[in-house]
């Protein structure tokens, strides 16, 4: 179990006065009232995506406004009070997971859409807009905004800014970072700034690259404006099944070298294809073990022109079976098994544990077999699904959380497969962020001065350790906690 | 530049030598071939530590899109070893050969530190959207690492974005880890004849805002003078590369758009790939050698008015109408305009070339309000303690 600071009991002691003082600050309005205090009605923040982990904060503020969220802010700081910034919680790390002692600022009420400019190609939204939102706002116009993380329904801008999301379209849409142009954010102090801007490439240091991603530990980001593109003339995806991971990772290699560069390029292996078949009945091959869905964008023509190459590609490679979708139906069949794989394993699992590490392309073969491995030594089943364009591995271990002694080996399988993703030269975590769950993991990616020289910056915007503590850092060698402890 | 250089052969010896001049709260000029020493604020330093000893490339995945180089290593090295592989570099960065005069190619470090990117930069990202890793040395001469290899990473502070652009006054980078893609197999351009910017910039949109994958989108108002091509401008530019197939059905899907908006006509392969390497290199600009040079970042629809409210002759658009490219007098009136012209229309400006009391004298970058200049000089102080990196290169006095 993952160890989490003393609550200061100066600020426990205070609690009534805190949830007051806030109430004035933040008096609620016509959604009515801002402020939770009451036990009961703090269950639904104890905890967010990594459901294993749960502790009811102080008090949630929900505001409606930047100014607001500085307010909360100054009067934190001033009175040595820790926040945890908190959008949908959706975070499969436990990023917004609540301190005893700590007030978490919701920003789910922050949700309006205050500009969209075709003609810039910008969106500006606040924080707790979703993901989906946004291109649901744009779509009928043809465009979209391209990160599209699975959670995209649920998840919020602001949380996929501080985690820096992906989704399946990396490959040729980029993450999160590559597609903001500015942030407005409240600093611990609560300094409203902007940083970035409508405009491309601001000068100075690179400010909105260094909060992305930085699982707010830096600042609370209340507003973004994201760049909005237009969508392509249409989309088609083919699936190819093959007989080894080793086949079907030489075909990746094989379709990047030909120069496409696919929208999507996702894998599957054997045990996640027969989870989702029996789930969505996608018509799935459940003799291959291997399986490539991958999508190409463009006119008709254009797709039957990088379709057809990508066949002739992948013939080459012994495929069990391949299939060109000729229709938006066909692809849509196509994708629904992937898109329903974390699903299809709850179906057959009573829980799993959903990793995140990265690794280079090549070594796919070489970390599913030892994962496979491990599987069979931690006596836990394992499927993965893996974004093949980008290197972003997702095994999903089963486990029964009713069983303490099943969730501390699936945690310390997890623990060994993101090991392994450092040991191939990748890292810890692609896109759900390190939060709790990867924290202690850190001194494995990072040497101890690596660390220090990570912390020191936090320092620099937060300086009394309040903001989002206890995450991402390894707790021991943490003076910055300690002393604020 | 600076008196004495330093140039380590190796990792070890240039944090040594850092650790070494930190000791001696003695500050050091940053370079790579110092082909970017004009650019920015002049460095006062006795001593100039390069880069440039370490070289080479360490490690190039074509099949991962990955290609890794120690901090020294030329441009065209890069350049090569990724064509050979029908690669290269997604943000097209200028290596600025022309404007500033340098006989040496620039450094890949250079180029990350300095983070300039190309006409691709609109639709492919900048130089720092492809940096995937670095290792590098603080201003005490303690060598660190961010990022790595892959393309999704949020492991950690992502210091790599910190790092580029700052002008190695946070770091000196010693090897960095680049995202690359394959080369597009052909390349197509539309030249749009226009009234004037404005419509010019209304093009640009309109080919930005089509499915059809525009990777660059400029506009020169005088047209452009060189070889055979010899159209009048204003001339607005829309590039479209892929495979041969896509080229041409797009750039006819396009044509046909874009018939109501001017005459326009098609640019052929070769002569649009010359075109497009002049627009990086800011050719078209025609900066005489006497004039200052600026460089402008805002919203695309608002570069006429920025070109307009700045009153200088010699103007070139890129990025769709956000990029502004300006020369005219090295005069702190002249640059007082320009900030001006940026400031109104809330974008970021660059003193990009002038003459050294000019850019001594004024600020060369926009003003960090008050508590983000104060974050800044507390990261500063974590990386280079002694503020002995490029002292005054981005900021007089940090």
């Amino acid at each position: 179990m993952i160890r989490l600071p003393e609550p200061k009991q100066a600020v426990m002691a205070r609690r009534e006065e805190i949830i007051a003082d806030l109430r004035r600050l933040v008096p609620g309005g016509p959604l009515g009232e801002a402020v939770i205090g009451e036990p009961l009605r703090l269950k639904p923040y104890e905890t967010d995506g990594l459901s294993a982990y749960r502790q009811p904060p102080l008090a949630v503020v929900l505001p409606q406004t930047t100014e607001e969220v500085a307010a909360v802010l100054r009067y934190c700081h001033r009175n040595g009070i820790r926040v945890i910034p908190r959008g949908a919680g959706t975070s499969l790390s436990g990023g917004a997971l609540p301190l005893a002692d700590a007030v978490v600022i919701g920003l789910m009420r922050m949700n309006r859409i205050l500009e969209v400019d075709y003609e810039n190609r910008l969106a500006v939204v606040e924080a707790g807009v979703t993901n989906l939102g946004i291109t649901n706002h744009v779509a009928g116009d043809g465009f979209f905004y391209a990160p599209d993380p699975s959670s995209q329904l649920a998840c919020m801008i602001g949380g996929n800014v501080n985690m820096n999301s992906g989704g399946a379209h990396c490959l040729k849409y980029g993450v999160t970072a590559n597609n903001l142009l500015g942030l407005k954010l409240v600093t611990i102090e609560g300094e409203i700034l902007e940083v970035g801007g409508s405009h491309l490439d601001a000068a100075g240091y690179d400010w909105m690259g260094l909060l992305t991603g930085s699982e707010g530990q830096l600042a609370i980001i209340t507003e973004v404006t994201v760049r909005i593109l237009r969508a392509a003339e249409g989309q088609r995806a083919m699936l190819a099944a093959f007989k080894g991971t080793e086949i079907a990772g030489a075909a990746v290699d094989a379709i990047i070298g030909s120069g496409i560069i696919p929208v999507a390029l996702e894998f599957m292996d054997k045990p996640c294809i027969h989870a989702c078949e029996a789930f969505a009945h996608a018509g799935y091959p459940l003799d291959a073990e291997a399986l490539l869905i991958i999508e190409v964008e463009g006119s008709t023509e254009e797709q039957d022109m990088l379709l057809g190459k990508l066949k002739d590609i992948c013939s080459r490679f012994d495929p069990i079976s391949l299939k060109v979708a000729q229709t938006a139906e066909e692809s849509m069949a196509i994708w629904k098994g992937r898109k329903g794989a974390f699903g299809a394993v709850g179906r057959i699992s009573p829980d799993y544990l959903c990793m995140d590490g990265t690794i280079p392309t090549s070594e796919l073969p070489h970390v599913l077999k030892r994962i496979g491995e491990m599987s069979t030594q931690y006596g836990l089943q394992v499927a993965n699904v893996f974004h093949a364009g980008d290197g972003n591995l997702h095994p999903l271990i089963m486990f029964d959380a009713n069983d303490p002694e099943s969730f501390r080996r699936a945690e310390a399988f997890g623990a060994d497969i993101l090991k392994l993703c450092v040991e191939v030269g990748g890292c810890l975590t692609g896109e759900h962020g390190v939060g709790v769950e990867k924290r202690d993991l850190m001194n494995v990616q990072f040497t101890r001065d690596e660390l220090r020289l990570q912390r020191a910056i936090k320092g620099a915007f937060d300086p009394d350790w309040l903001l989002n503590p206890a995450k991402v850092f390894p707790l021991e060698d943490n003076p910055g906690l300690q002393q604020a402890a | 530049m600076s008196g004495q250089v330093l140039t380590p052969a190796s990792e070890a010896d240039l944090a040594a030598a850092i650790a070494a001049a930190s000791g001696a709260g003695e500050p050091l000029a940053i370079e790579g071939n110092g082909t970017r020493r004009a650019l920015l604020r002049p460095v006062q330093a006795a001593r100039t530590l390069s880069t440039r000893g370490l070289s080479g490339i360490t490690l190039y995945r074509p099949q991962e899109l990955i290609i890794s180089a120690r901090a020294g290593t030329p441009l065209p090295e890069i350049e090569s070893a990724l064509a050979e592989k029908g690669q290269h570099l997604i943000a097209e960065p200028p290596a600025l050969s022309a404007l500033f005069g340098a006989e040496r190619p620039p450094t890949i470090g250079g180029l990350v530190s300095t983070n300039l990117s190309g006409p691709r930069r609109i639709t492919g990202g900048a130089m720092r959207d492809h940096v995937m890793g670095i290792r590098a040395v603080t201003g005490t001469g303690e060598v660190f690492r961010s990022g790595g290899r892959v393309l999704k990473n949020v492991t950690g502070l992502d210091l790599c974005k910190l790092l580029t652009g700052a002008y190695g006054t946070l770091g000196v980078l010693t090897e960095v880890t680049l995202r690359v893609l394959p080369a597009p197999a052909a390349s197509g351009t539309l030249a749009v004849r226009v009234a004037d910017l404005a419509a010019g910039v209304r093009v640009l949109s309109a080919g930005l805002c089509s499915p059809f994958g525009v990777s660059g989108a400029a506009l020169l108002p005088q047209g452009t003078q060189d070889g055979t091509a010899g159209r009048p401008g204003p001339l607005a530019l829309l590039r479209i590369e892929d495979f041969a197939e896509s080229v041409d059905y797009r750039i006819g899907r396009l044509r046909a758009d874009l018939a109501a908006m001017g005459e326009v006509s098609r640019i052929e392969h070769e002569e649009s790939r010359a075109l497009w390497a002049a627009v990086r290199e800011a050719g078209p600009l025609g900066a005489a050698p006497e004039e200052a040079v600026w460089r402008v970042s805002v919203k695309p629809t608002a570069g006429p008015s920025v070109a307009a409210a700045a009153g200088l002759d010699k103007v070139l658009l890129d990025w769709g109408g956000g990029l502004v490219w300006l020369a005219g007098p090295a005069t702190p009136e002249a640059h007082a305009r320009v900030v001006a012209a940026a400031g109104a229309a809330g974008g970021s400006f660059t003193l990009f070339r002038a003459p050294e009391p000019l850019r001594a004298a004024v600020a060369v970058l926009p003003e960090e309000p008050a508590p983000l200049a104060a974050i800044g000089r507390r990261v500063k102080a974590v990386l280079d303690p002694k503020g002995i990196l490029n002292p005054g290169r981005m900021r007089a006095g940090c």
